[in-house]
């Protein structure tokens, strides 16, 4: 998982490797900073000597302006190599994403990929910055604390050495308690987010059924929830201060009785024992070992924390697309007719478990097809075979006589425009929607696209006309113009196949009705699937395909199945004929 | 997303002129009363914040007191005497005790403080959204609303619990440790006080300089979020196009965008931290050189253990004033938060004035008593002012709209002079193209908004005086979008009136022809639903919704017919449970077929905000009018 991670690097490993070199130098002088402080109490002020406070003293500000020299470095290079880390991570995710089948972004839903995308690259690189700068510091700035303290004086040194473990213990204790705490705080809160989402979406019924009470009190109960398992963890990681304080203040103490009596031996003669410069240095290495000891287990917890980003991260990386083009593929989509040969799906990719089976249907270039169709009955998934936004688990499916998975994805996509039944608009003018179909559409090619989708009209009544700005999701048309612009974008691809998943759903009947007539006027050459619950879109069809269950139960014009099939003719009543009459 | 949110990037930066120029006044004491709430521990927590400030103090003495008063005579001893060494060292002891003591209190009753505050704040938020009007929610992006629960409240977390106390802390450690500083040597202090300054100076000209590339980073970063969440949610359509190349080239450049302001950013934040530090080191030496000086000179009485004291505090002192100046920007961007949650607490919520009530009425000898049990019989209780009588009126169910105007914003109406007459039992269906205000009018019969002018009586009673609650309970709402909650299908079902029985609800849900399937279910009634009912099919929650309002048995509906496609089979059934639903009631139908819009008593065509015709089926097709074109197929009414 990290290795896969780690992969996004790349131009930055220079800058990341630098990182944690620039810190061991900035450690090692701010290492020599207390024992030149030492130095300078017991040989200068102690001694009474100027000539030795600023022989020191030069020593010292030389000593910190290398430390502050390698310490900007340090940052420097930290912040280009995370901010490029996090780049490049974006830049592999958006990239294998856009590689990803309809299967494979079923699979982590949307949502997910935006967490992924977002949130969890954010984590990852605060975790990346923390462990470059700090995972090499901290250890480093441990040990050479110790080794310093050691080299003023081992017996002394053993004491801070004692405590140490004891300190580890009771952090990981810490630690270990909280953790699963916290966690199930993050639970809750996500609960209680669902709670106000949830309440905002339904805001309508709660005010309709008066409910708001209820609403209050479900928010309450887990407020109250959250409140009591913060304060818990919180309690919990109170005592690390006062844990740190007591060693180090308890430590502290013991130095400073042992080193006392080490010094009035000594007489604080430096050539003889111990000093009280020694002393000052000694506690400032102790006092150093131990909060770095401290930062270790804080940069534990930021990688620990950070890991299930890291996990779903991976996850995407590692994700492989199921749908690529063959090499030698096919570039050009000789017609518009579309064969299903004994063609079976299953989502899962189950052979046993099929939500489409044994569809063998044959497709003339030009005729138009209605598909209709139960819930579930397979309709959707049948016509997402085609421009191959999934592959038949079964059987074959043949556009132009060739098999889709001969083809090269883009050609084939290009010529089978299809019209979803979940559509998008996204923010930008309407031409510049539209020219999602086409990128080098011109004005007029525009036009005629919206004229054949019966969107022209209500595009000129906006004051900016085509320009008019499409917010984020297309809120600001109704679901009928949606529809239609969808249809005029995908009519902008000239397509030798044009698949309409119940795309008129809102438009009106006679809106409907005149976009039918124009696709059979002025585009005839081209296939055309239309997907409807409504029977008057398909009623004119040149063939209407009946799908109940997965299985195609039947086929023919429309006259042929109010004569032969059951299920057709009920469809067709149902519908035309009033409640009561 | 819950948990603590990424670096805002302002971390670490020192204060400016502009933070101080944001900081809000009004809001921090709003905040403050909420914690001077708990006014009593919060004393305690000062008290502690004193003790620990002190016990600092005595620690930074300690060596100095130590090489000073105890080694130094020691050493001149002949035979040293630890014992008031042994002394000095318990009583430190006592004193770092006491310190952790208080220190341990202070976080413990923070922790109290702040988690009960955080409670206290998203608990008013939420209850006081419930009482928003839905003008609210129609004019604010979900998104906008939950970011307050989210973000907003997670930055007050750490203003409350971590921010506060220690810029308190902080600020009683400077000034504890300033006075003990100027008590060892006042030219020293008046030194340390100089380089203070300079190293302000130095972290305020960063600060400044970092303001502009923060700003850029986080609204880099904010396009690219924005990017990502649009052209992710819309990968699908992505796909179909066979846009990835240009999707990708897009990409980049944001990304790219956002990664040259992320690393200026960020350097600056990084390199502070190591300036400071060294900073420090470089005021120690000097102070080292210059006590040292007036040490050996015996100037100001200084001694070696003063100079040693000295140094010790002087890097006490200038660690929490680092710490207060980074602290600032982060107290501002807190506030910022703070003052988006009071904003929706400033919401006004919705008036109600009503004083007529919904009541349960049992008859007795012909007159209508009211009664607490549930009798099925409903009664408006309207007590009269001027003469003082409670009269109970039957509830009947006819609902009656005299010249309505309205206008969502009062400059621009959208109904015009809207009379109607629904008698009880009599199904009113509108007709209309989409914004020709079929929603509208529903919308001001339950008084989800007000009506600028006209009257809307309900069994004669102006629906103003109808107590909104009251209004809301007597009249059913099925709508177009359902919206299931989290929960079993029972009790979403029961959401429709809180005491029903469990028969009650399957009563309703079999009136609704919903039970079949509901049974065929894995756990039956109580299958947990999740995500708005995300493992039912369009259809099955529409029956959901539909018995939703059945189990309530209201004397009137409001219907909002689905626009979006279920198959006709369900559909009939869906239609079925419709049906059995307006038996008998008062109901309003925004529809969307011709099959509910031909048995409707009365078809109101709506255009533009107008009724345009009215009448039956029958007489409307006979009439040739809109009506006729539009159900012939030959006209479009948008």
């Amino acid at each position: 998982m990290v290795k896969k991670i780690a992969k996004s690097i790349r131009e930055y490993k220079k800058p990341a490797l630098l990182t944690p070199f620039f810190m061991v130098f900035e450690v090692i002088m701010e290492m020599l900073i207390p024992l030149l402080i030492a130095k300078l109490v017991d040989y200068g002020i102690d001694a009474g000597n100027m000539n030795e406070i600023i022989q020191y003293g030069v020593l010292l500000v030389a000593a910190s302006c290398v430390s502050m020299l390698f310490g900007v470095l340090g940052g420097r290079s930290a912040a280009v190599a995370s901010a490029g880390f996090a780049r490049n991570l974006r830049h592999d995710l958006y990239y294998r994403i856009q590689n990803f089948s309809f299967t494979n972004i079923d699979k982590f839903s949307s949502s997910g990929l935006v967490t992924r995308l977002t949130t969890d690259v954010t984590n990852v690189q605060n975790a990346f910055q923390m462990l470059i700068r700090m995972a090499v510091r901290s250890p480093m700035t441990l040990l050479f604390s110790v080794i310093m303290a050691l080299t003023i004086n081992v017996s002394v040194s053993l004491i801070f050495l004692a405590a140490m473990p004891l300190l580890a213990i009771a952090l990981f204790l810490m630690m270990k308690t909280t953790f699963p705490l916290f966690n199930k705080v993050f639970r809750t809160y996500d609960s209680l987010n669902q709670v106000v989402q949830e309440n905002l979406r339904g805001h309508r019924v709660v005010k309709a059924f008066v409910r708001e009470d209820h609403e209050t009190k479900k928010f309450t109960t887990i407020s109250e929830d959250i409140y009591r398992l913060f304060t818990k963890a919180e309690k919990i990681l109170a005592l690390n201060n006062p844990l740190m304080q007591g060693v180090m203040y308890a430590v502290t103490l013991i130095v400073a009785w042992v080193c006392a009596a080490l010094i009035v031996q000594s007489g604080n003669v430096p050539e003889l024992g111990m000093t009280t410069g020694q002393l000052m240095g000694l506690i400032s290495y102790g006092t150093q070992s131990l909060a770095s000891l401290m930062m270790l287990s804080m940069i534990f917890v930021m990688l620990t924390m950070s890991q299930a980003s890291m996990q779903r991260v991976a996850e995407v990386l590692d994700e492989e697309s199921l749908i690529v083009s063959p090499e030698n593929a096919v570039k050009e989509v000789p017609d518009g007719s579309i064969d299903f040969h004994g063609v079976g799906f299953s989502y899962a990719g189950d052979a046993s478990r099929l939500c489409l089976s044994d569809v063998d249907v044959s497709i003339r270039a030009g005729e138009t097809i209605g598909v209709i169709g139960g819930t579930g009955s397979g309709k959707s998934t049948l016509v997402q075979l085609i421009p191959r936004l999934y592959d038949a688990t079964v059987g074959s499916v043949r556009v132009g006589g060739h098999d889709v998975r001969e083809y090269d994805l883009g050609a084939l996509r290009d010529k089978v425009a299809m019209v979803l039944q979940k559509n998008t608009l996204f923010s930008g003018t309407i031409k510049e929607n539209l020219r999602w179909g086409n990128p080098d559409a011109t004005d007029e090619e525009m036009e005629r696209a919206c004229r054949l989708a019966c969107a022209d009209p209500f595009i000129r009544q906006f004051p900016d006309g085509y320009d008019t700005v499409i917010e984020q999701g297309g809120s600001n048309v109704s679901g009928g113009q949606k529809q239609r612009l969808c249809i005029a974008r995908a009519l902008l691809k000239d397509p030798k196949i044009l698949i309409l998943d119940d795309s008129t759903s809102a438009v009106d009947t006679a809106t409907d009705a005149e976009i039918r007539r124009a696709f059979a006027e002025d585009i005839p050459h081209v296939t055309k699937l239309i997907i409807a619950q409504r029977i008057s879109s398909i009623q004119n069809a040149d063939r209407i395909l009946v799908l109940d269950g997965g299985r195609v139960v039947d086929f023919g014009t429309h006259d042929e199945l109010m004569e032969r099939s059951v299920i057709y003719r009920e469809v067709y009543t149902s519908q035309t004929k009033g409640g009561e009459e | 997303m819950a948990g603590p949110m990424p670096g805002r990037g302002m971390r670490g930066m020192g204060l400016t002129k502009e933070s101080f120029a944001h900081f809000d006044k009004n809001t921090f004491k709003r905040l403050m009363g909420y914690i001077f709430h708990y006014k009593w521990r919060f004393l305690l927590v000062f008290l502690c914040i004193v003790v620990s400030a002190l016990v600092n103090v005595q620690a930074s003495l300690f060596i100095g007191r130590l090489i000073d008063d105890y080694i130094g005579p020691l050493l001149l001893m002949q035979t040293p005497d630890y014992t008031s060494l042994l002394l000095f060292i318990l009583k430190m002891a006592g004193i770092y005790l006491i310190g952790i003591a208080a220190g341990y209190c202070n976080s413990l009753l923070m922790v109290s403080i702040s988690q009960s505050v955080l409670k206290k704040i998203r608990d008013d938020m939420f209850r006081h959204m419930q009482t928003l009007p839905v003008k609210y929610f129609d004019t604010h992006s979900y998104g906008d609303v939950m970011s307050r629960y989210t973000n907003d409240t997670d930055t007050l977390r750490q203003m409350v619990s971590q921010l506060i106390p220690q810029v308190f802390s902080s600020l009683i450690t400077i000034v504890s440790i300033f006075i003990a500083m100027c008590q060892l040597s006042l030219w020293l202090t008046l030194f340390v006080v100089v380089c203070v300054v300079a190293m302000t100076f130095v972290s305020t000209k960063l600060a400044q300089k970092s303001g502009g590339y923060f700003a850029a980073n986080q609204s880099s970063l904010g396009r690219l979020n924005g990017y990502i969440e649009e052209h992710i949610n819309g990968q699908k359509v992505v796909k179909v196009f066979c846009h990835e190349e240009i999707c990708k080239e897009e990409f980049d450049q944001r990304n790219d965008e956002l990664c040259r302001n992320a690393t200026e950013a960020n350097k600056i934040s990084n390199v502070l931290g190591p300036m400071m530090n060294n900073m420090n080191h470089l005021q120690y030496v000097l102070i080292a050189i210059l006590g040292g000086a007036l040490a050996i000179s015996g100037v100001g009485g200084l001694t070696v253990g003063s100079v040693a004291s000295f140094l010790q505090l002087s890097r006490n002192f200038s660690m929490p004033i680092n710490q207060i100046s980074q602290q600032i920007n982060m107290f501002i961007m807190a506030l910022a938060g703070a003052e988006r949650v009071f904003r929706l607490l400033d919401e006004k919520p919705e008036t109600d004035e009503g004083y007529v009530t919904l009541v349960n009425v049992r008859e007795e000898n012909g007159a209508l008593v009211e009664t607490q049990e549930a009798t099925g019989l409903f009664a408006w209780k309207h007590p009269h002012r001027e003469t003082g009588t409670v009269e109970l009126v039957p509830v009947r169910g006819e609902i009656v709209l005299h010249d309505v105007d309205f206008g969502y914003v009062p400059e621009k109406l959208v109904l015009h002079d809207i009379s109607l007459t629904a008698q009880p039992g009599q199904k009113i269906a509108f007709v209309g193209a989409t914004g020709a205000g079929k929603t509208t009018i529903t919308n001001l019969i339950n008084r989800f908004y007000d009506i600028a002018d006209g009257k809307i009586r309900y069994d004669g009673i102006n629906i103003n005086k109808i107590k909104k609650a009251d209004l809301r309970r007597s009249l059913g709402m099925v709508l177009q979008e359902v919206n299931l909650f989290t929960g079993s299908v029972m009790d979403n079902i029961r959401y429709g009136k809180p005491g029903a029985t469990d028969e009650e609800c399957v009563a309703a849900a079999k009136l609704a022809g919903a039970d079949d399937f509901i049974s065929r279910l894995p756990q039956g009634y109580e299958t947990e639903l999740t995500n708005n009912g995300a493992n039912l099919s369009v259809g099955q929650r529409q029956l959901i919704s539909i018995a939703r309002a059945a189990v309530a048995d209201p004397p009137a509906m409001i219907l909002d017919e689905a626009t979006s496609s279920i198959d006709t089979r369900t559909e009939t059934i869906v239609q079925r449970g419709m049906d059995a639903l307006m038996h008998g009631r008062t109901v309003f139908v925004i529809a969307h077929r011709l099959s509910t819009v031909r048995n409707a008593d009365v078809i109101i065509v709506l255009d533009h905000g107008r009724i345009i015709e009215r009448g039956s089926h029958r007489e409307l097709i006979e009439a040739r009018g809109k009506y006729y074109q539009l159900y012939t197929g030959a006209f479009e009414l948008d």
